[in-house]
C-alpha cells in the first residue's frame, strides 16, 4: 500500500508548493474572472472595433497551447528586457488563457437570452447598460456558471504548468520530493491528493450556487 | 431504496480503487522473477541503453543529423560488444535525469548510461557498476559575471540546475544562501541562464564544457566542489549484469579503447 513516511517526512516541502498553487489559483481565478469579462463585453459591445479585439484575443489565446504561453512570459519576454521568475510569468500565462475561456462562457450565456429582452427593456427607456444590468445579467449568470466553474477547475489544474519553469508550485514540488524519494507512484498519488484536496471544494461551491441560483427562479 | 443504490455506487468505487492500488503493489512483486539477464537479453536480440538526448559531448541527439552521439553512448556500445558479442544491437532510448530510475525499475531500459552520479541514496533503489568517469560540479556563469567560485554565492542569488540530479542539493550545502531553481533539463536550464533568470548554472563539470563549446559568452568558473563519480545504473538485483558490465568496463580500460574513447570527446581543460 501507500508508503505515507513520504507525505511525512516531506510535509513542508508538499506544504510550500499547495500553498504556491492556492496563491497562483486565488490570483488567477480573480485575474481571469475580471479579464474575461471584460473580453466578453469587448465581443458584445455594438461597436465593431471592440468586436474584432475580443474575438481577435479569444482566437489567438485558445488555440495556443498553455505551456507555449507560458514560456512566452517567463523566456520570450527576457528578449525584451523584462525579467518575470517562474511564479509571476506562470500566473500572468495561467489568467490570459483562462480568460479566453471565461470570455466565451460569458458571451455564451448572455447571447442566450432571447434578444427581444433587451428591445423590450430598451423600449422602456433603460439605457444599454441599464438593460444589461438589470434585465440581461441575471438572467445570464444562471446559464454561466457552470461552464465558469468548469474553466476555474481547469485553472486549478492547469497550474501544475508552472512546474516546468520553476514556478514553485505543487508540482514543481513534487518533482523535487520524488527526485529526494524515487518512489514514484506514491509522491505522486499524494499530489493528487493534494490537488483534490482544493479542487474538490471548489467543484462543490459550483454545483452549490448552480443549485442556489436555480431555485431562486 | 435511491439511497440505498447511492451507498452501494459509492462502496464499489471504493473497492474498485483498493483493488486497483492492491494490483499496482502486486506486479512489482512477480516482474522480478528473471533467471538470467544476460541471457534474456541476448534472447532479445538487443540492449535497451537509456541515454541523454540532452547533453553536449556525453549523449546528444544532432538536431541536423538526427544522430545519437556522445561518450555515454560509445561507452555504452563498447560495453554491449563485449558482453553480447555482435549480434545483440544497442537500442538507445532517451532518458532524463527525472525519468532514469524509473524507467529503470519499470524494464523500460536494461541499463542506464546517462552521467549518472553514484550515491549511497541512489543505491538503496538501482544498482551500479564501477566508475566510468570521474566528473565533479562546477559552475557556468555569463563572462564578466560578478560570480567567480561558490563562495560568491550569496543572499540574493539564484542558481539554476536541473531536477533529478545531484547538483541541487551540492549546492545548497555549499552555498546555503542562496536561492535555488529547478529545470525539467539542461537545455531548459540553460535557456533560464541566458534569459536572466539566474546568476549561475551548476551541474557536472562535463556537463558544462559542452555548454560552453556551445556558446563561448559562457565559461565554468571556481573549479569544482563535489567529487561526481559516475557510474552504469542496473535495475537492482541485476547481479550478474552488473558483474559483467564491470569485467568489461576493465578490459575496455586495460586495452586502452576507454582512453580513445574519452580523447574523443572529453579535452581536458
Amino acid at each position: 500500500m501507500l508508503d505515507f513516511s513520504i507525505l511525512t517526512d516531506y510535509l513542508d516541502l508538499y506544504m510550500q508548493g499547495f500553498v504556491n498553487t492556492i496563491k497562483i489559483s486565488i490570483i488567477g481565478l480573480i485575474a481571469s474572472f475580471i479579464l474575461g469579462n471584460i473580453i466578453a463585453v469587448f465581443r458584445l459591445a455594438p461597436v465593431k472595433l471592440l468586436n474584432f479585439i475580443g474575438a481577435f484575443y479569444v482566437e489567438v489565446v485558445r488555440n495556443i497551447p498553455l505551456i507555449l504561453i507560458g514560456f512566452f512570459f517567463y523566456n520570450g519576454l527576457s528578449y525584451f528586457h523584462i525579467n518575470l521568475s517562474g511564479f509571476i510569468a506562470g500566473t500572468i500565462a495561467l489568467s490570459i488563457y483562462t480568460a479566453a475561456f471565461i470570455a466565451e462562457a460569458v458571451r455564451a450565456g448572455i447571447q442566450s437570452v432571447d434578444r427581444g429582452q433587451l428591445e423590450a427593456a430598451r423600449s422602456t427607456g433603460l439605457t444599454y447598460i441599464q438593460a444589461m444590468r438589470y434585465i440581461i445579467l441575471p438572467q445570464a449568470i444562471k446559464i454561466v456558471i457552470p461552464p465558469i466553474g468548469n474553466q476555474f477547475l481547469n485553472l486549478v489544474k492547469n497550474s501544475s504548468i508552472l512546474g516546468v519553469f520553476a514556478g514553485l508550485d505543487l508540482m514543481y514540488y513534487a518533482d523535487i520530493i520524488h527526485e529526494k524519494t524515487w518512489i514514484t507512484f506514491d509522491t505522486y498519488i499524494f499530489v493528487g491528493m493534494f490537488y483534490l484536496v482544493l479542487t474538490i471544494p471548489l467543484s462543490l461551491l459550483v454545483n452549490y450556487l448552480e443549485r442556489r441560483l436555480a431555485r431562486s427562479e | 431504496m435511491r439511497k440505498m443504490k447511492k451507498w452501494f455506487t459509492v462502496g464499489l468505487i471504493f473497492v474498485l480503487a483498493a483493488a486497483l492500488m492492491a494490483g499496482c503493489g502486486k506486479s512489482e512483486t512477480t516482474s522480478g522473477s528473471s533467471d538470467d539477464p544476460i541471457q534474456q537479453i541476448k534472447d532479445k536480440g538487443k540492449v535497451v541503453v537509456g541515454v541523454k538526448y540532452d547533453t553536449y559531448l556525453f549523449g546528444y541527439k544532432d538536431p541536423k543529423t538526427g544522430k545519437v552521439e556522445g561518450f555515454d553512448i560509445d561507452i555504452a556500445k563498447a560495453i554491449s560488444k563485449k558482453i553480447f558479442g555482435d549480434k545483440v544491437k544497442v537500442e538507445l532510448k532517451e532518458v532524463t535525469s527525472k525519468t532514469r530510475i524509473p524507467m529503470l525499475q519499470n524494464g523500460d531500459v536494461d541499463m542506464v548510461v546517462a552521467t549518472m552520479t553514484i550515491t549511497p541514496d541512489r543505491k538503496k533503489v538501482v544498482d551500479f557498476s564501477d566508475v566510468y568517469f570521474d566528473a565533479g560540479q562546477s559552475l557556468l556563469v555569463k563572462k564578466g559575471s560578478k560570480i567567480h567560485s561558490v563562495k560568491d554565492l550569496k543572499k540574493g542569488t539564484k542558481v539554476l540546475t536541473v531536477k533529478g540530479a545531484t547538483s541541487g542539493d551540492n549546492v545548497k550545502k555549499a552555498a546555503p544562501d542562496t536561492q535555488v531553481l529547478e529545470f525539467e533539463n539542461y537545455q531548459e536550464a540553460f535557456t533560464a541562464l541566458k534569459s536572466g533568470k539566474g546568476d549561475a548554472l551548476t551541474t557536472d563539470n562535463s556537463i558544462l564544457y559542452g555548454m560552453a563549446a556551445q556558446d563561448p559568452d559562457y565559461q565554468v568558473v571556481g573549479g569544482t566542489f563535489t567529487n561526481e563519480p559516475y557510474g552504469i545504473a542496473m535495475k537492482k538485483g541485476n547481479t550478474k549484469l552488473v558483474k559483467a558490465v564491470n569485467k568489461a568496463l576493465k578490459e575496455l580500460k586495460d586495452s586502452g579503447e576507454y582512453d580513445k574513447i574519452k580523447n574523443k570527446w572529453i579535452k581536458e581543460q
